[in-house]
């Protein structure tokens, strides 16, 4: 038969043969994610502090380039890739994200609309006063 | 399905089984498997503690606020820390897949150091903070950063002890299979902490500050 396909280990560069042949290469996708991580560190810095920007799209911005950094971890650190051996693992990675995103958003929201629907003390006053 | 095989044969194809047909996966790939589970389910524990973090960051109840708090210097130095830490993890994982010793204990001292350096930071960091009545009782803000940091701090403690013991098992037992596996848990433990403190600086000092 054939060389079987087997799924990849999660943070397998490759299979392990292929790995002991090629630590040069191992090492340039590591440094690539290095040189990435920071420029990308470095900006998260700079746009917090600058006063270039509309503050109002600061938060945004940071939100963004914390994405793009969690991007570049998982890709060149944790070697995630969108092969057919790396199916599981991708999946699963988008399970947790999709739950990340219900927890962290939905509580956002719910406090967010808690907090809007909650009178004022001023108009609780009003309202006890019967003016 | 023999059909198509059978079907592939004639053609001359000799494309690879698929995963699904190819038996079961190699201990390595379940064990690695089983372990990026538990991650995830760790990252959404964390995803609850962000969640209390951002509702309560306001909440200061006339005590200090972040933008007050927070030192973006030692901010910076703590994730240049943790970045080259797990950078070096990665090369160890490297030196490990080539069975080096002398570059896997080299690495791993690197990444050791380094993860130390943040505790001390970090440590130095609260001992500040609590010293000057900026405890975790002062304000629900408080609270909610000291759990969050705090169990994110644990867990670089956990990983610098589990560090240390995988190194003692490479000098006694080298390289088997069950210490390999353990290693490559430990890198990909090493790597989610990495991301867990993007979001952290990101969310908490950085988005406290501009707040």
């Amino acid at each position: 038969m054939t060389d079987t396909q087997y799924d990849r280990a999660p943070g397998d560069a490759l299979a392990l043969p292929d790995v002991e042949q090629g630590t040069t290469s191992g090492v340039l996708v590591y440094t690539i994610g290095l040189a990435l991580a920071i420029v990308l560190t470095a900006m998260s810095f700079w746009v917090a502090n600058t006063s270039l920007l509309w503050s109002g799209g600061i938060s945004l911005g940071l939100t963004v380039l914390a994405i793009a950094q969690m991007g570049v971890h998982l890709v060149f650190f944790l070697h995630v890739t969108t092969g057919p051996d790396n199916t599981n693992n991708v999946m699963a990675l988008a399970f947790g994200v999709l739950i990340v995103v219900l927890v962290v958003v939905g509580s956002l929201l719910i406090m967010a609309d808690l907090n809007h629907n909650m009178m004022p003390a001023a108009e609780l006053m009003n309202l006890q006063m019967q003016r | 399905m023999n059909i198509a095989l059978a079907i592939d044969d004639d053609v001359g194809l000799e494309a690879p089984l698929s995963a699904s047909e190819a038996g079961p996966a190699t201990k390595r790939v379940v064990v690695g498997f089983g372990f990026w589970i538990f991650l995830l389910s760790d990252i959404v524990m964390f995803a609850a503690l962000f969640a209390a973090y951002a509702v309560l960051a306001n909440a200061t109840a006339g005590g200090p606020t972040g933008a007050q708090l927070f030192r973006q210097t030692s901010v910076a130095i703590e994730t240049g820390c943790l970045l080259v830490s797990s950078y070096t993890c990665g090369l160890m994982s490297l030196a490990i897949g080539s069975r080096r010793y002398a570059a896997t204990y080299f690495a791993a001292l690197v990444t050791f150091v380094l993860g130390a350096a943040f505790v001390v930071l970090e440590v130095r960091e609260f001992a500040g903070m609590i010293a000057i009545g900026a405890g975790p009782q002062r304000s629900a803000f408080l609270s909610a950063f000291f759990t969050l940091v705090g169990c994110h701090g644990l867990h670089v403690t956990a990983g610098l002890i589990w560090l240390a013991v995988m190194m003692a098992q490479v000098a006694i037992k080298g390289f088997p299979g069950t210490v390999e596996r353990r290693l490559l848990c430990f890198t990909l433990f090493w790597h989610a902490l990495d991301i867990v403190w993007v979001w952290l600086f990101t969310v908490v000092y950085l988005m406290g500050v501009i707040a």
